[in-house]
């Protein structure tokens, strides 16, 4: 199942360890089809814990499991790849007992793929008065108010030893709201902390380890990273420092262009990106991989999400309702429960939010399936058409960024 | 609805309560204990979660704490709660009130109870209590009951009262279940109240047992309330009076230790909310309920040395309150390291996949499969508990039972 070779590699005695190592990378993408008109993509990613097709949207488990669900039920969802924490993780239960349990796949007793991100953007989004220098990120921890410097080579270690699939480089993170010199600095320190990252990988034969291309919304700091970045022999990249709270019409610009200039052969794994338009949109611009914590926490507020936007499940006038949520959908809540007892349940039981995030969760994966299945068929373009359709009562209501961005591909919206 | 007994060895009443729906699909093994649910769920459990148990009783508990502020829907539904909840195949027994929570006291009039839910306290007179009934459609439920004698130094008045609101309010149900469409294939258990006076006990029972009731619910009893000596005293002198032929469901009484005692003085069946409570305080349930059927074994075995089980008494740091004898507290910090499964040998999901290490990390962070986890082991252990009381008493090993689980 592994990508990876077990035999050694032939090479010269001189050639550095690193490329030798990267023949033997644990990750093979494999470019199935590709829009004619756009530039999406459908693949089949290997990696150690098996495939992955993409384009795939990965939930969050943040602290080593995926809220009030089950490994198996995940597994029974056709989750192939989901996500950790390394701030979470690393504080609680910290690197070394994860190690012992066998890595966090152990830990938490998941067998499909896990990846992890540094750190990083917890570091800056969470924690108060966290200071960036060239070493690393000194914060002080919330939970015994000790100061801890998260340095690129601890980032990795942490990695190594929850064994993460694919591991995030530590970068210097700046919200896209920022502007000026801070932004030009993060990405020069982001490209030092990536080479700083690939040093102090122990596993590369089994742990990817991906670049995380920023440079903020300056196309030219973009562009820099890019040529930087794509200079090093990493398996994969993400787009980072997007999708915080920046205007959409500067967001969809710096993806596209991104992945112009990310290599075909690796996949592209866009952060934080998870609302379905902008899952669809940024397919066609070229994204492989995507990762939000949204779906499963709009469950647990009872928001349910659905071809046409999303319901709110507390809310009275679903208390006498009595479909499913969606009633073409196959998720175990829609085969069994109807809005109304939903309803009901969440003023008694924690229940009501697990069926929610079974269904939300369901939702993604199934979106991105159906995305995947129109590439494939050569019928993407007409699929963004009815998936807009379906989702804005009119065409008066899409989203101009997003009308925009699809011009931009060659995706006419009518 | 039809009470088979096998055996009745030392008081304990081993059988099948049979016919339990028109269609007599299900039958509920005695002694056991019921599913006990919030709104028709197994806490924190989806019905995918819940079915990785294997044996569950075949009666699932509702109660109208719970359900009373569902009224307007389930009568606009009317197809009743086990298919508004998308219930699996199960029989559905209703109660008044939920005995894993307290409701306050004092609010019970002549004519009325008074039940709790998200929105506060709803009053419900016989005629509501039987409307709601007749929207919930389950195979049998307690008739409405007036069983606030939980308190300490209630009167023998306010006992007296209560034996006789509670005659009054069945015989107003008995009524009302006979008018009623939708109750016709239900069937209505009497309620025998009686505080802890005995004199008082015996008339209920003895004036519950005259009226045309299906069962008998104990109530009063409430594990809070009262010591097990006492308890045992009463209801022996409650099952005397008793026709032997009906089940008697304990209400409000979980614990292992507890459920024997009931069990030897003639209690069939008990309500399911234990082992929920331990889950909400983060423990597992972890004590000894395995049972040798070969009695050679069993000398053997008591020569032996026992294998230590995990020794919940000596729980470093500060333990949960309520928490018994009978589990292991996994918020405690000896078990952040501790690589295996909750109990060894248990076949439960969590024990299959999870370990103590696991555990305790997810009470730390708060997140939510810990309910999961520890509500799937603990409803699989103390079903195993009932399972093997059942077994130890077809096989002639109370005894040995009771010192395994009890030591």
């Amino acid at each position: 199942m592994a990508a990876v070779e077990s035999g050694t590699c032939e090479g010269p005695a001189g050639m550095s360890a690193v490329k030798r190592l990267s023949h033997a990378a644990p990750l093979a993408l494999r470019i199935l089809a590709e829009c004619p008109v756009s530039k999406a993509r459908a693949c089949v990613l290997t990696l150690p814990h098996g495939p992955v097709n993409t384009p795939v949207f990965m939930p969050v488990g943040t602290q080593g499991t995926m809220k009030g669900i089950t490994v198996e039920q995940l597994e029974e969802l056709g989750c192939q790849i989901c996500l950790g924490n390394t701030y979470h993780l690393g504080m609680r239960p910290g690197p070394e007992l994860i190690e012992k349990a066998s890595g966090l796949h152990g830990f938490m007793n998941w067998r499909r793929n896990l990846l992890t991100d540094s750190g990083g953007f917890q570091m800056v989004s969470l924690v108060e008065l966290s200071e960036v220098t060239e070493e690393g990120v000194m914060f002080r921890s919330p939970y015994d108010g000790k100061e801890i410097l998260l340095t690129p080579e601890q980032s990795i270690t942490i990695q190594n030893s929850l064994g993460s699939d694919i591991m995030m480089q530590l970068d210097d993170v700046v919200s896209s709201t920022v502007t000026g010199p801070r932004v030009e600095e993060a990405m020069h320190r982001s490209v030092r902390w990536l080479d700083r990252c690939i040093a102090a990988n122990k596993n590369p034969d089994r742990q990817n380890l991906f670049a995380i291309i920023q440079g903020g919304l300056n196309a030219d700091l973009r562009k820099a990273c890019l040529d930087e970045m794509t200079k090093r022999d990493v398996p994969g990249f993400a787009v980072g420092g997007l999708s915080g709270g920046e205007e959409k019409d500067d967001f969809w610009k710096m993806v596209t262009l991104s992945t112009d200039h990310l290599p075909r052969g690796k996949p592209r794994y866009l952060m934080g990106v998870g609302y379905a338009v902008d899952l669809v949109v940024c397919v066609a611009l070229g994204c492989d991989m995507f990762d939000c914590v949204f779906p499963t926490r709009t469950a647990r507020f009872g928001s349910a999400l659905v071809p046409w936007g999303s319901l709110q499940i507390k809310q009275k006038q679903y208390a006498k309702d009595f479909q499913p949520i969606d009633p073409d959908c196959q998720c175990a809540t829609c085969k069994r429960h109807s809005r109304a007892y939903l309803h009901a349940l969440f003023k008694s039981d924690t229940a009501a939010m697990h069926h929610i995030t079974i269904h939300n969760i369901s939702y993604q994966l199934t979106l991105m399936r159906s995305v995947r299945q129109s590439i494939i068929e050569q019928r993407f373009p007409e699929f963004v058409r009815s998936f807009m359709r379906r989702m804005f009562p009119s065409s008066e209501q899409y989203p101009s960024w997003a009308v925009d961005a699809l011009a931009s591909v060659n995706i006419a919206l009518d | 609805m039809k009470l088979e007994l096998s055996k009745v060895v030392q008081g304990c009443r081993l059988g099948l309560l049979t016919a339990i729906e028109q269609t007599a699909q299900h039958s509920l093994d005695v002694p056991g204990c019921l599913l006990f649910t919030h709104c028709a769920t197994v806490p924190h459990l989806t019905q995918d979660t819940l079915h990785t148990l294997s044996n569950l009783p075949a009666v699932t508990q509702v109660t109208l704490n719970c359900l009373a502020e569902h009224h307007e829907v389930l009568e606009e539904f009317k197809e009743g709660v086990r298919k508004f909840a998308g219930l699996h195949d199960t029989a559905l027994y209703c109660s008044l009130h939920d005995s894993a929570t307290t409701n306050p006291a004092g609010h019970i009039t002549n004519k009325t109870v008074s039940v709790w839910g998200s929105g506060g306290r709803m009053e419900l007179t016989v005629a509501k209590f039987m409307a709601l009934q007749a929207a919930i459609k389950p195979d049998f439920y307690q008739s409405m009951a007036d069983g606030e004698t939980w308190q300490a130094n209630t009167s023998r008045k306010r006992v007296r009262k209560a034996v006789d609101r509670t005659l009054a309010h069945l015989d107003e149900c008995l009524i009302l279940h006979q008018k009623t469409q939708e109750l016709k294939q239900a069937k209505i258990f009497g309620v025998v109240e009686g505080g802890d006076i005995l004199e008082e006990r015996v008339r209920s029972a003895r004036e519950t047992a005259k009226r045309p009731v299906a069962g008998f619910v104990l109530d009063g009893f409430q594990s809070a309330a009262m010591e097990q000596d006492l308890r045992s005293q009463l209801i022996t002198a409650v099952t005397a009076e008793l026709p032997q032929e009906k089940p008697r469901l304990l209400q409000g009484v979980g614990r292992p230790d507890e459920v024997i005692a009931c069990v030897e003085v003639g209690v069939d069946l008990f309500e399911g909310f234990f082992p929920f409570q331990v889950t909400e305080r983060g423990c597992a349930l972890c004590f000894d309920c395995t049972v040798t059927t070969d009695p050679e074994t069993a000398v053997l075995e008591s020569n032996e040395e026992r294998p230590v089980v995990e020794e919940p008494k000596e729980n470093g740091d500060s333990c949960p309150e309520n928490m018994t004898r009978f589990e292991m507290n996994l918020n405690d910090k000896r078990y952040r390291e501790d690589l295996r499964p909750l109990v060894e040998g248990c076949s439960c999901y969590c024990c299959k996949n999870h370990t103590r290490a696991y555990i305790h990390h997810l009470l730390v962070t708060n997140e939510l499969l810990a309910g999961v986890l520890l509500m799937l082991h603990n409803t699989a252990h103390y079903l195993r508990f009932f399972r093997a009381l059942r077994e130890a008493l077809a096989n002639d090993r109370l005894q040995d039972f009771k010192r395994r689980v009890l030591q």
